[in-house]
């Protein structure tokens, strides 16, 4: 019983990882730019909902939808701002810049005075609330970043399976010259996908700051979501999700069996693992190209 | 404007091209060895720093910017190399045994990482090497036996041929020394069948292994070289800090180094250099520009941190070759005089051309 109480905290932690490589895995399979500020962004997400809830004095639900809009329009800016004009430059450049991006993010956060450098506490409504499934105890907590994953996972799947801008992305994602071609704005695209992604570290943000606290290092965490990312394969959507639980699994088991120190390393060990064996992750596809 | 008349292919390959080369580095060399008497002790300690730098560097130079592969984890070869000079010295290995184990030992972790690198690319590579410098920041933290922790680990000074290296000048010395070596070695490297590989690897790996290049060989041949630079850095790198614990090894260090050859310039020994230099008087130019800021931004603690993302940023957009980029298009300006064209470097217009099929 124990162990499936241990299971539990790994499957909520594992869906915040999800929830940020889901984020990743957008960017990339749209624009094939790797978000090193993903992290940050989520930090910045919590800080926006902190802001919301203290200075404005919003409920909690409506917090969420007000960092969502404005990490929106944050990750919009941040595309046609930063990073297109450096679009079709190799992969080394794409990575500097996130990498800036993120220093910046941090950066101005803690230079904001009396804020910045301080650990905030961010109580969602519900959070002494737990759900009992016979001898098992959900937090609530916990319960809603289970729940908010699996649903932002299947709306973005949603998304772009069956809409017109879904297909599109696919499309520049393929071949951005031949989009363009096609009439698909690809500039207006690719801010809107920065912009979709920024919104959902907003809500990452939003859920896990209650669960831990907010304060500028935060987005430390975006550093394990990159293993999870890769092993559901860069590209799957649900594949974030599925590489986020093992991740979040793999730590709390980890964590449980094995002496202290393994549960920080045990997702990159199951990384290089996986990079070996099975370099295109688990719903990855392997291309090959023609001469 | 300078014109070469060449008479013979080694011209081509002579490290110093003309008599201008000649002149410009033998008195960069003069001032470097006269550095003692013209700085103070202060600046003298970052020069060593910038000459320890510059050899780490060189290693991830060979790696990201000459055979095109991305490393998100060399500080974990700078930690291989100073917590084993550290350990050694400790059992009282002489330094110059101590430092070539430091060198080996980092070279075959580079090799052990080189080994997943085989099989990824781009991405894949950046983070299955950060994954490595995690694990290492990791084992030097739990390691206590050995590397004693978090508690740290103090470094004895170096010993060479029975006398300890008098510190500042004497270890100044040495860490140039090393440097140049270093510095002749890359040079000679990339002149050679090897170094032209990794550069024929970063620029198609289809066209490199239909060349008859073995590109198994060459990455991980680049690894254990790139590792093996970092590591000897890492080893003097140990006795100037004096003072080793796992937090001066962690992803933050391995992105500095990363910033520093971009800044410095990606494909050049120059960028090494100039990047190394930058980062180093860097702070120290924050620190001075603090006392000029009101206090509510000059104090902040992210100010610095703000400061270094907006220059990468900065670069990345408007000098995408870095300082040497930069000091290229000067020397131009300067011998077309009159005729300089404002577009010559102008960045053509691109669109993104899909990584994944390769």
């Amino acid at each position: 019983m124990q162990l499936l109480q241990v299971l539990i905290g790994g499957i909520s932690q594992g869906c915040i990882y999800g929830l940020i490589a889901l984020g990743f895995v957008l960017i990339y399979k749209a624009t094939e730019a790797v978000n090193f500020a993903q992290g940050e962004l989520m930090m910045l997400g919590a800080f926006c909902g902190l802001g919301f809830s203290t200075a404005l004095g919003l409920p909690y639900w409506a917090v969420l939808p007000c960092s969502v809009l404005a990490m929106g329009i944050f990750g919009f800016l941040t595309e046609a701002l930063v990073l297109r004009p450096i679009l079709g430059q190799p992969a080394f450049a794409l990575i500097m810049v996130t990498i800036g991006v993120g220093y910046v993010a941090r950066g101005l956060i803690t230079m904001i005075p009396g804020i910045g450098t301080e650990t905030h506490v961010f109580e969602a409504p519900f959070h002494d609330e737990v759900i009992t499934l016979g001898p098992l105890v959900i937090g609530m907590e916990q319960a809603v970043i289970i729940g908010a994953s699996f649903l932002l996972c299947g709306g973005l799947f949603a998304l772009f399976r069956y809409t017109r801008v879904g297909v599109a992305m696919q499309a520049i994602s393929q071949n951005q010259l031949a989009a363009y071609y096609m009439g698909i704005p690809v500039k207006r695209l690719n801010s809107l996908v920065w912009a979709i992604s920024a919104g959902m570290a907003a809500v990452a943000g939003v859920l896990l700051a209650p669960v831990t606290f907010v304060h500028a290092n935060m987005g430390f965490i975006g550093l394990k979501a990159f293993p999870a990312a890769v092993i559901g394969g860069f590209e799957s959507l649900p594949g974030a999700i599925v590489g986020g639980l093992i991740i979040g699994i793999v730590e709390a088991l980890a964590g449980f069996y094995l002496p202290e120190g393994f549960k920080d390393v045990a997702p990159y060990v199951v990384v290089l693992a996986m990079l070996m064996i099975r370099p295109h992750g688990l719903f990855g596809t392997s291309m090959r190209k023609r001469v | 404007m300078r014109f070469l008349f060449k008479t013979d292919y080694d011209q081509d390959i002579r490290l110093a091209k003309h008599g201008g080369h000649v002149f410009w580095y033998s008195l960069l060399g003069v001032a470097l060895l006269a550095a003692p008497w013209l700085l103070s002790e202060y600046l003298l300690e970052q020069l060593v720093l910038v000459c320890i730098y510059a050899v780490a560097g060189l290693g991830l130079m060979l790696l990201s910017g000459f055979t095109g592969l991305i490393s998100l984890g060399h500080a974990a070869f700078l930690g291989v190399g100073a917590y084993t000079e550290a350990v050694l010295v400790g059992m009282g290995w002489p330094f110059p045994l101590a430092m070539s184990a430091a060198v080996v030992l980092s070279a075959a972790t580079g090799v052990v990482v080189g080994l997943p690198a085989l099989r990824v690319r781009g991405i894949y590579l950046a983070i299955a090497t950060l994954a490595l410098g995690v694990i290492v920041e990791e084992v030097l933290t739990r390691w206590e036996d050995v590397t004693g922790g978090s508690a740290g680990l103090m470094v004895k000074s170096p010993t060479l041929f029975g006398a300890a290296v008098p510190q500042p000048v004497g270890f100044y010395y040495l860490c140039l020394g090393i440097l140049v070596v270093a510095t002749l070695a890359v040079l000679n490297l990339l002149r050679s069948p090897t170094g032209r590989a990794f550069v024929a690897v970063r620029d198609s790996e289809i066209s490199s292994q239909s060349m008859g290049i073995h590109l198994a060989k060459a990455k991980t041949l680049s690894f254990a070289l790139s590792a093996a630079l970092t590591g000897l850095a890492g080893a003097l790198y140990a006795h100037k800090l004096r003072f080793l614990s796992p937090e001066q090894f962690t992803v933050l260090q391995s992105v500095e180094l990363l910033m520093m050859i971009f800044i410095g310039g990606l494909g050049s020994v120059h960028g090494v250099f100039l990047g190394a230099l930058f980062l180093i008087t860097l702070p120290q130019g924050i620190a001075v520009a603090k006392d000029w800021l009101p206090p509510a931004i000059g104090g902040a603690a992210g100010l610095q941190s703000t400061v270094f993302g907006l220059i990468i940023v900065g670069f990345v957009l408007f000098e995408p070759l870095g300082l040497y980029g930069r000091w290229v298009k000067i020397r131009l300006y300067l011998q077309t005089f009159p005729f300089y064209r404002k577009g010559t470097f102008r960045r053509e217009k691109t669109f993104q051309k899909t990584e994944r099929q390769r």
